[in-house]
């Protein structure tokens, strides 16, 4: 199922780095490419939370439908985040310029587009911030790079602004920490005042507000899903979970992205999870709960806003609270654990009614997670593992190949490196890691990241992966690898579509679908193939002889 | 506005700021001007518009605990914490940070891109590329070192440390080099390595494409001025010279708040002086405010604690669920989705009344 | 108001105090300029091999040839007169222009035929024969430790 609407591999890789010699780029107008941006948000999406401006419109529109003051709105939004935000006003002034950033950007690397580099897609509001908020700016107007906020200044703006995945990479790089992804949060902020969300995120937005989820489970749905996938593990193991639902009193909750419950090949990480609890539910008597309320741990409205992502996982807390756990255990996500580790305490916290988090079965103090007392499920795996509460069969991964893909958030904003590669070598025997500039803190992203893994933006995304699949391709034609591991539910989402661009041979999968591969349980039947129904080495042969 | 309009127009700019002195001194000899008003002005621009522009930065808050980590986490005694490049307090914070500032650690990670396609089909590579890197510690040093090398010129008795700083500095003797006269006196290593540094850092910003798309004026214009206080200063030193003795009673009187200007001092002096008048007032309005900015950028300077020490937001410090209308409450979710919930055996909160008798037969 | 005040204000202070050591420094010390004296003999000379403006810039400049006609090229004698009447397009003449330009006086043509003969010891120090009142006075003042005398011996002072 390779992406449709998208050029070939061979046509799409040329590309020119070099920007023409003599072109100024603030003289440019933007100009839309079909598959480099998404469907602009719906009215009824962008009214459901109350936000500006409820209206169809859509990005190739003549007129964007903008309120008669759209100027003054952006404008006066601009001078109330340089007020609120210390980052925004210094990354505004102290750029120099030295292109460092330049081709860290993935969307660079993969468009060619200069306005993709990091430095100037910031340059596109620090020009407008210029104009309106320095002496210099409004002395000598271009002479000093600024410029007057136009109607195609704006739509410039969005355009750019909707092709950042938020990654940090270009941060990683910069003498002074100037980090493009908090430029664009905010970038992005200022064009939701004027009703500038893409659909992709708004309704994603809508429904999480509603339903508790990006998708729009509705609460019998979500649980009839799971139930579902309780299906298909027994009959992969013959054991059926028993997960359970909004139970107060239940000694932790559960919260991972719903793409986990919702899409393969994150549903086999779901799996893993399922598995996982039952195998401690039985052998330890562990009680955790899911919850249909707050059944998303991955947060749109972070692109949106940062007050929108407030509002969704305020639930998190506000569902801890209502059932009573003493803590909460938080699935593989990763904008999700960027969010959970560096603002949810701050956004709606202290959850004082929570107790600092403890393994139940090691009795582990999470020492580092005793403030906002949300535990990440693979730092919780690698507790058992490393005392040995598990019992495992790596060989049962032995059909795979791995690699790691280091998700940007949990890389840049968190620094969750080790942990997830322990659990994979605990389970896995095969596992290679790509060249050492693509991963870890200096990971690629998946191209998706940031609300823009929609369907109509394909051509952008598959550009933007292409530093991803081309460390991917490496380790494949290396090491024989055909199997890419990540913590993230956006990269289960969009990865496995990039590689049947990029590199076919390779397929994703979450590291607690690898988990429940090699978890043998009592009372298990005897087991052939692995979560997929792929079977496992030397299984086919066994069968063979038997037949 | 291509790259040759801002080329040209701060290279303009950068030639009035020579021609100013010039005539200024040379024809008009307006000593008082710019020998002893414009450096007064000058320090007092630098140093009140700096001050104002930190505080200016320092009235907005930090809202969010916002690091970029670039290392392992704090977390199991089992796993090893990268504690300068993800640090969980002030020590790591204040080791990162003077790597950053000393050793300019993230620029050390640059790379180069280098795209190629091998038969047809794409291959992203990255070069070794610490070309910037070199040229951006050799130049902040080299200034640096100027700088404190003036201080002779600025104080009286000469402290130590620029003596010795001016020794280590100078180690071309005469001699060394075949120019004759060129080593009397001593040739400053940094003076070379400035102008080396900032001839490459000019020459990549033409050459490097991406670099030259996205350069302003303002980033040609301190390159001149630079090139412009450097050349001066090699001239004055070396081939032109002037008459330092009296130079020195210039400056000292200017820091002992004693200013006047002795006759004699050679019109290429105050050119110089005028450069660097024009430079440090410049720094405030500029990107060179970068100087003091590096050490408020919270992507550094701040620790990636947020896990287990609350960061406080001052401008919204109440969970969302305190403003009204913010969130969507459980009840109200409950609200719409109660039947549904209960027929899907959902616990729920408030069982529906009318449904009263139903709910025995459900439990079952 | 002012967020991590005490921070940004500690940062301030020690910057701020970094670039206006010189002010602090010089604070309370006496204003100073070299004076440097002349002997008798000088006084009575009248006139140094060059201007005083030339000499005072110069100097270090016209030892350094000095040193070099006499060690590498054998030359003794110094005709001031002479190179400045001939004004050709030698490397002297590029050398009063440079002293044109630094001093923006005309080129300096001594009063009288004096040949000088080419020592530090002899000739220089024999009129300037209080190093510490004379060569010490400016090359203390700007920090600068010329190494003629790692060779030649000051004078003896009285
Ligand atoms: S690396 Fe930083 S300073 Fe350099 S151009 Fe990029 S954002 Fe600007
Ligand atoms: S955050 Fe990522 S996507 Fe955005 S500009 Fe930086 S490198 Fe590019």
């Amino acid at each position: 199922m390779r992406p449709k609407n998208v050029p070939e591999p061979e046509e799409l890789s040329k590309i020119d780095h070099k920007p023409p010699l003599f072109e100024s780029w603030m003289d440019k107008k933007p100009e839309f490419k079909p598959g480099f941006y998404c469907y602009g948000a719906k009215a009824k999406n962008i009214a459901a939370v109350g936000m500006p401006n409820p209206r169809d419109w859509s990005p190739t529109d003549e007129d964007w439908k903008l309120p008669e003051n759209w100027k003054e709105i952006f404008l006066n939004g601009m001078k109330e985040r340089l007020e609120k935000y210390r980052s925004f006003k210094l990354f505004m002034d102290i750029c120099v310029r030295c292109g460092a950033c330049a081709d860290k950007c993935h969307y660079f690397i993969g468009s060619g587009d200069p306005k993709n580099m990091p430095v100037l897609r910031a340059e596109l509001l620090r020009s407008v911030y210029r104009k309106y908020f320095t002496t210099g700016g409004k002395l000598f107007g271009k002479l000093a790079g600024a410029r007057e906020l136009t109607f195609d200044v704006l739509k410039e703006i969005w355009y750019y602004l909707y092709q950042c995945s938020e990654c940090r990479r270009c941060s990683l790089f910069c003498p002074y920490g100037i980090d493009t992804a908090e430029i664009t949060i905010l970038g992005r902020e200022l064009t939701n005042l004027l009703g500038l969300n893409t659909d992709w995120i708004q309704a994603s937005v809508a429904n999480c507000y509603r339903t508790g989820n990006h998708i729009g489970l509705q609460p019998h749905a979500y649980k009839d899903m799971i139930e579902f996938l309780c299906d298909e593990c027994e009959e992969v193991t013959g054991i059926r979970p028993q997960p359970q639902f909004n139970k107060k009193g239940a000694e932790i909750l559960f919260v991972t992205p719903s793409g986990d419950v919702f899409a393969d090949p994150g549903t086999y990480t779901c799996m893993g999870y399922l598995l996982l609890f039952h195998y401690l539910q039985e052998e330890y008597g562990f009680d955790i709960t899911w919850s249909t309320y707050a059944s998303e741990g991955g947060n749109f409205g972070y692109f949106t806003s940062h007050e929108m992502a407030k509002r969704l996982h305020a639930k998190i807390y506000m569902e801890a609270k209502r059932l009573g756990v003493k803590w909460i255990l938080g699935g593989e996500c990763g904008h999700m654990w960027r969010l959970l580790n560096q603002y949810i305490d701050t956004f709606n916290g202290p959850p004082d009614y929570l107790e600092e988090p403890v393994s139940p079965i090691t009795g582990t103090k999470f020492e580092h997670a005793k403030g906002h007392k949300i535990v990440h499920i693979v730092e919780f795996t690698a507790d058992l593992i490393r005392h040995n509460k598990l019992k495992l069969d790596p060989s049962r991964n032995d059909h795979l190949v791995l690699t790691f893909h280091d998700s940007c958030n949990p890389a840049r904003g968190m620094g969750f490196f080790e942990e997830p590669r322990y659990v994979i070598k605990s389970v896995c025997r095969n596992f290679y890691e790509m060249p050492s500039n693509t991963i870890r803190e200096q990971t690629f992203c998946c191209g998706s990241g940031a609300g823009l893994n929609a369907g109509e933006n394909m051509e952008l995304r598959m550009r933007g992966g292409l530093p991803r699949a081309n460390a991917v391709k490496y380790v494949h034609e290396k090491y024989g690898v055909n199997m890419m591991a990540c913590i993230c539910a956006i990269d289960r989402a969009a990865l496995p579509v990039l590689m049947q661009y990029w590199v076919p041979e390779v397929d994703i999968t979450g590291v607690h679908e690898l988990v429940g591969n090699a978890l043998v349980f009592k009372n298990e039947k005897k087991r052939t193939t692995d979560l997929r129904g792929n079977p496992f080495v030397g299984a086919e042969e066994e069968q063979g002889d038997a037949v | 506005m291509n790259f040759l309009v801002g080329l040209i127009f701060s290279a303009i700019v950068a030639i009035v700021v020579l021609l100013v002195p010039w005539i200024g001194v040379g024809v008009l000899h307006l000593y008082t001007i710019f020998g002893i008003v414009v450096p007064y002005l000058a320090i007092l621009i630098f140093l009140i518009g700096m001050i104002l522009r930190v505080i200016d930065w320092g009235r907005s808050p930090v809202p969010f605990r916002i690091p970029t980590t670039a290392g392992q986490q704090w977390s199991f005694p089992w796993i090893k914490h990268s504690w300068i490049e993800n640090p969980k307090d002030s020590k790591g914070v204040i080791v990162r940070m003077a790597l950053e500032v000393l050793c300019f650690r993230s620029l050390f990670r640059n790379v180069r891109l280098e795209y190629r396609r091998i038969e047809n089909l794409p291959k992203v590579a990255f070069e070794w590329e610490k070309w910037l890197w070199m040229a951006a510690i050799a130049f902040h040093y080299s200034f640096l070192v100027i700088f404190l090398r003036h201080f002779r010129f600025f104080t009286n008795p000469i402290p130590s440390f620029v003596k010795i700083i001016e020794k280590l500095d100078g180690f071309f003797q005469a001699g060394v080099l075949p120019i004759p006269g060129l080593t009397i006196p001593e040739v400053y290593i940094t003076d070379l390595l400035l102008l080396a540094a900032v001839t490459y850092l000019l020459l990549r910003r033409l050459y490097i494409p991406q670099v030259r798309y996205v350069s302003l004026p303002s980033d040609y214009f301190p390159l001149f001025l630079i090139l412009g206080i450097g050349t001066t200063g090699v001239l004055m030193r070396y081939f032109l010279r002037v008459d330092v003795t009296k130079v020195k009673e210039l400056a000292f009187g200017l820091f002992k708040f004693h200013p006047h200007v002795p006759d004699g001092i050679g019109t290429i002096f105050f050119i110089h002086l005028f450069f660097v008048c024009t430079l440090i007032a410049y720094i405030p309005f500029s990107k060179i405010c970068h100087m003091a900015g590096i050490f408020l950028s919270p992507t550094r300077n701040l620790s990636n604690n947020s896990r287990f020490k609350r960061h406080i937001n001052p401008w919204d410090n109440k969970p969302a669920w305190e403003y009204p209308g913010m969130v969507h409450t459980y009840e109200e979710y409950e609200e719409e989705f109660r039947d549904v919930m209960i027929e899907a055996g959902i616990p729920v909160e408030k069982m529906p009344e009318k449904k009263e008798e139903e709910k025995p037969e459900q439990e079952q | 108001m002012l967020y991590d005040g005490a921070k940004i204000l500690t940062g301030l202070i020690i910057g701020v105090l970094f670039f206006i050591f010189p002010f602090l420094y010089d604070a309370g010390k006496p204003y100073k300029k070299p004076e440097p004296k002349l002997t008798e003999k000088a006084k009575k000379a009248g006139e140094c091999v060059l201007s005083k403006q030339f000499m005072r810039t110069w100097h270090m400049q016209l030892l350094d040839e000095w040193r070099n006609d006499v060690v590498r090229k054998g030359i003794h004698y110094y005709r001031p007169r002479e190179i400045a009447r001939e004004m050709k397009l030698d490397k002297r003449l590029f050398d009063q222009l440079r002293h044109y330009i630094s001093d923006g006086t005309r080129i300096y043509v001594p009063k009288s035929d004096k040949v000088y003969y080419m020592s530090l010891q002899n000739t220089c120090l024999d009129c300037h024969s209080n190093k510490k009142e004379f060569c010490d006075q400016c090359h203390n003042y700007l920090g600068v430790h010329p190494y003629c005398w790692n060779c030649h011996i000051a004078p003896e002072e009285k």
